[in-house]
């Protein structure tokens, strides 16, 4: 299997566990083979040690010196606008769609019951109404 | 400059015990200077004392009578002791609570009884702190019934049900449970009288036609919402209450 991403300084993770999980960071230091030292301004994430069984790698990644304080990296990560383009991203997209789901009432999980009852019946018709017009060509 | 508060003038040596006497305290405070000469206060006897007329012949016909008698009776005890009731109120003057999350209007699941997994709407609280809900009858089944909260999940969805008024019989009473004549057997009649049957009132059809004609007519302005008191809840594979919103 050949490896895409990479630990390098500046690269964008996304903290799967601990204190500020959810959240997304810069990697401003190695600690040793098992730590980092994150910083995320723009994203309420301090800066603090995270090991890296506690996060994943994003395909984003800032311009920015080593060990750089949380100005600069702050700076560097809005001149790269990773908010935004994270949030277009599918893996952002689905955290969010997660998040809604499990916030779902009893009544809207009703109201997606039936709504999703009748998209597939809609398609469901159309899809006999093609089967129909090939059978008969 | 703020005022520096003064140091102790009587340090404790020992809790209870202070390094100087009362006496040695008024002449370190100075107590003497400020004392305050103290006007005796007359005693009002027109206001401590009454003329209270008196009957018979040779008594005299008035006598001066304090207004506030002594008490006749000291307790040998400070305090009364209190009787083992003390502080147990009977049912009635219990303290009724209600969840936060129930309100008139909201929708109800029902977790027990011959109505378990049906989706009603929460009328009110009645005096004895059951819940008056009503299904409404068309739609589930559930007709005006008293639950008790225990019983119940809270789900978030309200139905503004401000505008229903519920008739004034409708009470604890009203559903109080009436005891069903059973058969005597008496000599030769073993087979003859029949066990009373629960029938539903009139009066009971006319309160429930009566409300869930209002509670139906705000129910219609929500697309899905009769179709969601109509059908039952239940949990499947994956969905643990505890994780879930209701």
């Amino acid at each position: 299997m050949v490896y895409k991403k990479f630990i390098e300084i500046g690269t964008v993770v996304y903290i799967n566990l601990g204190p500020h999980a959810g959240k997304l960071a810069a990697i401003v230091n190695v600690v040793d083979q098992n730590r980092l030292l994150v910083n995320g301004p723009c994203s309420k994430v301090p800066r603090c040690v995270v090991n890296l069984k506690q996060i994943k790698i994003t395909q984003f990644r800032i311009k920015m010196p080593f060990g750089a304080r949380a100005g600069v990296v702050g700076k560097a990560w809005e001149k790269a606008n990773i908010n935004a383009l994270w949030a277009e991203t599918k893996w952002a997209k689905k955290i969010e769609s997660k998040a809604k789901k499990a916030s779902l009432s009893d009544y809207d999980r009703y109201k997606l019951m039936k709504i999703r009852q009748k998209r597939s019946k809609i398609i469901a018709a159309e899809v006999r109404r093609l089967k129909k017009s090939a059978k008969s060509q | 400059m703020a005022k520096q508060p003064h140091a102790p003038r009587n340090k404790p040596l020992r809790k209870g015990v202070n390094r100087y006497s009362r006496s040695v305290m008024y002449a370190k405070r100075y107590a003497f200077k400020h004392r305050k000469n103290v006007t005796k206060v007359e005693k009002r006897l027109d206001v401590t004392h009454k003329l209270k007329t008196i009957g018979g012949d040779k008594n005299g016909s008035t006598r001066f009578v304090p207004t506030k008698k002594m008490p006749r009776y000291y307790p040998t005890e400070d305090v009364p002791r209190k009787l083992r009731s003390h502080g147990k109120k009977p049912f009635s003057e219990h303290k009724r609570k209600l969840r936060s999350s129930i309100t008139p209007g909201t929708v109800l699941i029902l977790l027990a009884g011959p109505h378990r997994g049906k989706r009603v709407v929460f009328l009110k609280q009645l005096d004895t702190g059951l819940l008056l809900v009503t299904g409404p009858h068309k739609l589930n089944g559930v007709p005006l019934r008293r639950i008790n909260q225990v019983y119940v999940i809270a789900t978030k969805t309200k139905v503004d049900v401000s505008g229903v008024t519920i008739p004034k019989r409708v009470s604890d009473a009203y559903f109080k449970r009436k005891e069903l004549s059973k058969p005597k057997h008496g000599e030769g009649e073993i087979f003859e009288t029949d066990e009373q049957k629960y029938t539903v009132s009139d009066e009971r059809k006319e309160d429930q036609t009566a409300v869930d004609k209002q509670v139906l007519a705000v129910l219609g302005k929500d697309e899905y919402m009769k179709g969601y008191l109509t059908g039952k809840f239940s949990l499947q594979t994956g969905q643990y209450p505890h994780n879930m919103v209701f």
